[in-house]
């Protein structure tokens, strides 16, 4: 009786295993959305329902809601944090800065958004992923060029950008023709943070400064070193996507048509859409997620892989990367997959060559060096998932008897040797008997 | 030629004459005694009771060899000890359990990461090969050993065999006597005993034995002239090639040997057939030993040899030209060009190979011991170590005791009888002490050539005395029976009447002499049983009521190494600790203590003197996941990382020059408290021991944070680590480990 409940229990639980995050199944299910206040997910539809049409199933608190929590006895409830709430200065619950860079650091996405007026909370986050928010809190992005024409004569607040990221892996293939909408602050990336990419920068006439004021000195932030939207990639392949504005998400600039200062042609809609669309995409890793799995070497002509190699010996070396397309792995193909046979320096470094179904393979010959080497793997490619694959080998030098026994450039000396002998025997013969 | 050899002859007569004289005396007291119990059957032959006496002697020196060395195992237990031996230890498992070929082509790949060590071609595998032999030995006689035992007790049995070699050795040079008096002298000598003791299952255990045999066949080569003990000291220096670097000693003695009897005109057959066949044997065989190799006919140090076997060659010849010609004249000329253009090729010949690179030059270990402060001033490395400092007094007089000033008496003996032996054992005696002095560890080699010289003067000495001591009323019995008796005695007996008081002075003398005997042997057991039975890996120290307290952290440490860190984690040490490393924890290791490769040593101590983000980039390059130190501020325990740390800083800095040692001192010295460089409070290696120190309150009225083994409170105490992290820390903080953190994940 108690078998078959369990049984049960696990048939019905099945789907919801299958759905599970996992690196199997790398695109995130469960996402936790964090607001300010009910109203932004009225305001943002379309954003959320764009995801949930992926299949997506979010969970919508308030972010001050003291019931919400990331996790409990380690375990995590959701795969992905969006953090639509700019001003909140105290997280409900057990929820603090600490928890969220936690809840990346094991795996988990993350997009937040900022706003014109960003708690410190949003801004320590943010830093904690190298992107440090305009510390002036009433700065905003300014750019009298690349702003959007609009009905009234604003302060130029509200830009129109199309400097995108070049990456079709984070931005989407199909190129997004209509300029961007972003109204809110800029941000620098963090120069030691080698991570970070900037998926949306202001022009080089841009600079953040408080528009209601009168600018009595120069601006900390201008030009295009200002990123409007950053992404990040961990080291664990977590991927965090954080924007100055949360507008930018809005069913209003969705909607809107955009026309950029100084350009002639007007789009009836602005790309902000497809933008973000398109990064969450990324973020969720339904695209650039790649995996490498059943890396192999062995000698030429054999199957097994030994447990040491000897200097000179003729290796193969075989991966197979797969790309993650949002429902199936399929064969990632490229034709700069590098292999490194390392110790301390590259000894061998051997592009590898694939058979356009996810296999790649290569062969050469072990350097005469003897030591501990690594086939390394050291694949970055922008946006895609870093791969970084090492396999320890020790190569050994020859064995007693492996060398080669009779040398031609020896024979002299094998001659002299006998005939040494054979004279000595003789010679022994000759005083011995012959008296 | 033949009256070459009858010196010896008679040497050698004399010597056996003697103890016969004197067996006879003690026959002659002892037969009335044995009459009256009537053991008729026990009543032996003079000749048979004296070797029974020296057969039963040499018996008990054999066992008191071995059982003085097991001080270490009965205090403790049967372990093995130090550093060095656990590398043997390891290799000589490998040998038993995969067999002689695997071990001859080990490549090591769980030491010097990521270089890895060709173990079978850098070792002296006699050590590994004579314990795997007596394992096997006993396995097949059905004994249930285990392999450690049999290495912890290699050692001392090997030294119970030196003192049979030291008594033939004695015997040949002087008399059996003297042989008795060496063997007895060399089973508790402090000097041999440091090296000797259970458990120190290291090369120069076998060593020992081995040089002095080679020393003793070559001796007796010598003496004879026989083809068969110049075979057999080939043999014998074949298997000290195979134990012990020291062998370059030898291949340097006997020719400089050879070279000295050649000027002092003592050359003859004998000596050319010893020299001969021993050198070029020995030469072939030590080519068998993969790490010697073509060193024979190579090396700069081994030249020596070479050269003295072309010149014995020369000599040989010209003897013969001699023979043929009758007129001197001509011969002297003949002389004058076969010598001048015999140097001349010679030294062209070594000019050529030098400047061609065949020939490579002396090594900086061989320099340094020509000139105690090269390595100072030129091999930090070869000066770190403790063992290769300059020898004090003070550890002459531990090592040697009365030896020290018996040592000179007999070499006043060897002079007065001067053969080709007693010229060997006195040419031993002084290079090898020339050693001792530059090198600490030399005493070893030094001891059992003191032992035989002083052994000699205790033997003559003693002798003269009890002669004396019977001579007086028994001088005409002992004429009137030996009537062939050596004037030597008549003569002291003549002499005898004429002193007053000589017999009175002669029991005095004795007694003097078998009180400092007697203190000889106290002193040994004692320096034995307190000061080299430590096996160095289990600590031992006395608690406030006097008990023994046990700091047994090292095999803590290596054993939660073993049991809690990945099979292939890579452990970053100093190189002190990287053979136990290896041989208990288990684990890959950067660098070892055998120092081949002085730029990894160098990186590691770079890293370990650099702040700790740099430190953090070389540990990432060589793929570290664990830093080990060894800290004692909180035992006092001084012989840490922190007094070694100048160490790491000189061999760091002479690699790579942005180490500077004086960023480390303050005015010049080394100091850990507040006042001491900024540099070396925020080093890794001073985070790494102190950290959390500042915390702990180690001695009652003393503020926190204070060092025990530096007796002085720590200067940083406020010590925070970004890239490492606190893996574990033993029972008394002797060993604290980290784990080298991943990279930042975000960053």
């Amino acid at each position: 009786m108690s078998k078959s409940l369990v049984v049960f229990t696990l048939i019905t639980l099945l789907p919801f295993l299958c759905y599970a995050f996992s690196p199997e199944n790398p695109t995130d299910r469960k996402v936790l959305v964090l607001l300010d206040d009910f109203a932004i997910k009225s305001s943002h539809s379309l954003f959320f329902k764009s995801l949930q049409s992926r299949g997506f199933h979010f969970d919508f608190k308030l972010a001050d809601d003291p019931k919400i929590a990331l996790q409990r006895y380690g375990r995590y409830f959701y795969d992905a944090l969006i953090l639509f709430a700019p001003t909140i200065e105290r997280f409900g619950g057990s929820v603090d800065s600490a928890a969220i860079l936690d809840f990346v650091d094991s795996g988990h996405d993350l997009i937040l958004a900022a706003d014109s007026n960003a708690s410190e909370l949003i801004r320590e986050i943010a830093t904690e992923c190298g992107v440090d928010f305009d510390e002036d809190p009433a700065a905003v992005v300014i750019d009298h060029t690349s702003y959007t024409v609009s009905e009234t004569e604003g302060d130029h607040t509200l830009i129109a950008s199309d400097d995108l990221i070049k990456s079709d892996v984070i931005v989407g293939s199909q190129k997004i023709e209509a300029p961007v909408l972003f109204q809110g602050i800029g941000h620098t990336l963090n120069p030691a943070n080698t991570l970070v990419l900037k998926a949306l920068s202001a022009s080089p006439s841009a600079y953040s400064a408080n528009p209601k004021s009168k600018l009595s000195s120069p601006p900390q932030l201008t030009g295009s070193a200002i990123s409007l939207v950053s992404v990040i990639q961990a080291r664990n392949s977590a991927r965090i996507l954080i924007s100055g504005s949360l507008s930018l998400f809005s069913n209003r600039f969705f909607k809107s048509g955009v026309q950029k200062a100084g350009s002639p042609t007007k789009y009836d809609k602005s790309g902000n859409e497809q933008f973000s669309v398109e990064l969450s995409k990324w973020v969720f890793h339904e695209r650039g997620h790649l995996k490498a799995v059943n890396v192999k070497h062995h000698k030429v002509g054999e199957t097994d892989e030994p447990a040491m190699y000897r200097i000179n010996d003729e290796l193969e070396y075989l991966v197979e990367i797969y790309e993650w397309s949002g429902k199936a792995w399929e064969p990632y193909v490229a034709d700069d997959v590098q292999v490194q046979f390392y110790m301390m320096s590259p000894y061998v470094l051997k592009t590898l060559s694939t058979n356009n179904k996810g296999l790649y393979h290569t062969a050469f010959k072990v350097p005469d060096v003897y030591g501990v080497f690594q086939f390394k793997v050291e694949y970055q490619k922008l946006g895609y998932t870093t791969l970084s694959l090492s396999k320890q080998i020790p190569v050994r030098p020859f064995r007693h008897n492996e060398y080669e026994r009779f040398i031609p450039t020896a024979y002299p000396y094998y001659g002299s040797a006998f005939s040494m002998m054979a004279g000595f025997f003789i010679f022994t013969i000759v005083h011995l008997y012959n008296k | 030629m033949v009256g070459k050899i009858e010196p010896v002859n008679g040497s050698v007569k004399s010597g056996s004459n003697n103890p016969t004289n004197s067996a006879t005396m003690t026959s002659n007291a002892k037969s009335d005694l044995l009459n009256s119990l009537s053991f008729k059957s026990f009543k032996l032959k003079t000749k048979q009771q004296e070797l029974l006496i020296r057969v039963s002697i040499l018996f008990l020196v054999y066992v008191l060899a071995f059982i003085t060395r097991l001080f270490s195992v009965l205090r403790y237990e049967s372990m093995i000890h130090e550093f060095d031996p656990y590398f043997n230890y390891r290799t000589t498992l490998f040998l038993t359990q995969k067999g002689f070929y695997e071990f001859w082509n080990w490549f090591d790949s769980e030491s010097w990461y990521p270089l890895g060590r060709i173990i079978g071609g850098t070792l002296y595998p006699g050590l590994m090969v004579t314990a795997a032999i007596i394992y096997w030995g006993l396995r097949f006689l059905k004994f249930a050993v285990h392999i450690r035992e049999v290495c912890v007790l290699t050692a001392p049995f090997f030294a119970s065999n030196t003192t049979l070699v030291a008594y033939f050795f004695g015997k040949e040079i002087w008399d059996s006597g003297a042989g008795l008096v060496a063997a007895a002298l060399i089973a508790i000598c402090p000097g041999y005993i440091s090296r000797s003791v259970a458990g120190s299952y290291d090369n120069e255990g076998v060593a020992i034995f081995a040089l002095l045999l080679t020393f003793y066949l070559f001796v007796k080569a010598v003496n004879t002239g026989s083809l068969a003990w110049a075979l057999a000291s080939a043999f014998g220096y074949f298997y000290m090639v195979s134990a012990w670097g020291g062998y370059v000693f030898i291949i340097n003695l006997i020719p400089l040997y050879v070279l000295v009897l050649l000027i002092t005109g003592r050359y003859s057959m004998r000596l050319y057939v010893a020299y001969n066949c021993m050198y070029i044997l020995g030469m072939l065989l030590a080519m068998q030993i993969r790490f010697v190799g073509f060193q024979h006919v190579q090396s700069g140090e081994h030249m020596a040899a070479m050269g003295v076997f072309f010149l014995i060659q020369v000599f040989y010849f010209l003897d013969w030209v001699k023979y043929m010609l009758s007129d001197t004249k001509l011969f002297q000329s003949f002389l004058k060009i076969t010598v001048t253009s015999a140097v001349a090729v010679g030294t062209v010949a070594l000019g050529v190979g030098t400047a061609s690179g065949y020939i490579s030059p002396w090594t900086g270990r061989f320099y340094s011991l020509l000139d105690p402060t090269y390595a100072k001033d030129h091999i930090p490395i070869i000066a770190s170590v403790s063992e290769h400092q300059p020898t004090a007094w003070s550890s002459f007089m531990f090592d040697f005791h009365i030896l020290l000033f018996l040592f000179p008496a007999g070499l006043y003996f060897c002079f007065k009888r001067l053969s080709d032996a007693t010229i060997f054992i006195v040419m031993y005696g002084l290079t090898s002490m020339y050693f001792a002095g530059v090198m600490v560890r030399l005493i070893l080699v030094a001891t059992p050539a003191v032992c035989l010289i002083s052994a000699i003067a205790v033997s003559a000495t003693i002798k003269n005395l009890t002669q004396l001591v019977r001579a007086k009323p028994k001088v005409s019995q002992i004429s009137s029976s030996k009537g062939v008796s050596n004037v030597k005695s008549s003569s002291k007996g003549s002499l005898d009447q004429s002193q007053p008081f000589q017999k009175n002075g002669a029991v005095a003398l004795l007694f003097g002499a078998f009180y400092l005997l007697s203190k000889y042997a106290t002193h040994c057991t004692w320096v034995t049983s307190e000061a080299y039975s430590s096996p160095s890996i289990v600590l031992a120290a006395r608690g406030a009521h006097g008990n023994r307290v046990i700091f047994d952290d090292y095999r803590e440490a290596y054993f939660w190494l073993r049991q809690n860190t990945p099979q292939d984690a890579k452990i970053m040490s100093w190189w002190d600790y990287g053979y136990q490393i290896t041989a208990m924890g288990n684990r890959t290791v950067i660098v070892d203590n055998n120092t081949w490769n002085n730029t990894h040593i160098a990186t590691v101590g770079r890293a370990m003197s650099s702040y700790e983000d740099e430190a953090y980039e070389i540990m990432r390059s060589l793929d570290v996941d664990y830093v080990l130190v060894v800290f004692g501020g909180v035992t006092g325990y001084s012989s840490d990382d922190i007094n070694k740390f100048l160490w790491m800083v000189r061999i760091g800095g002479g690699v790579f020059p942005v180490i500077k040692e004086p960023d480390y001192l303050v005015n010049g010295e080394y100091r850990v408290d507040k006042g001491a460089a900024p540099k070396m409070l925020n080093c890794l290696m001073y985070k790494l021991s102190y950290y959390r120190f500042g915390e702990l309150v180690t001695e009652y009225g003393k503020p926190p944070g204070y060092d025990r083994a530096r007796g002085v409170e720590i200067g940083n105490k406020d010590i925070k680590l970004e890239h490492l992290e606190e893996a574990f820390t033993t029972s008394n903080w002797i060993v604290r480990i980290y784990r080298v953190k991943p990279p930042n994940n975000r960053w």
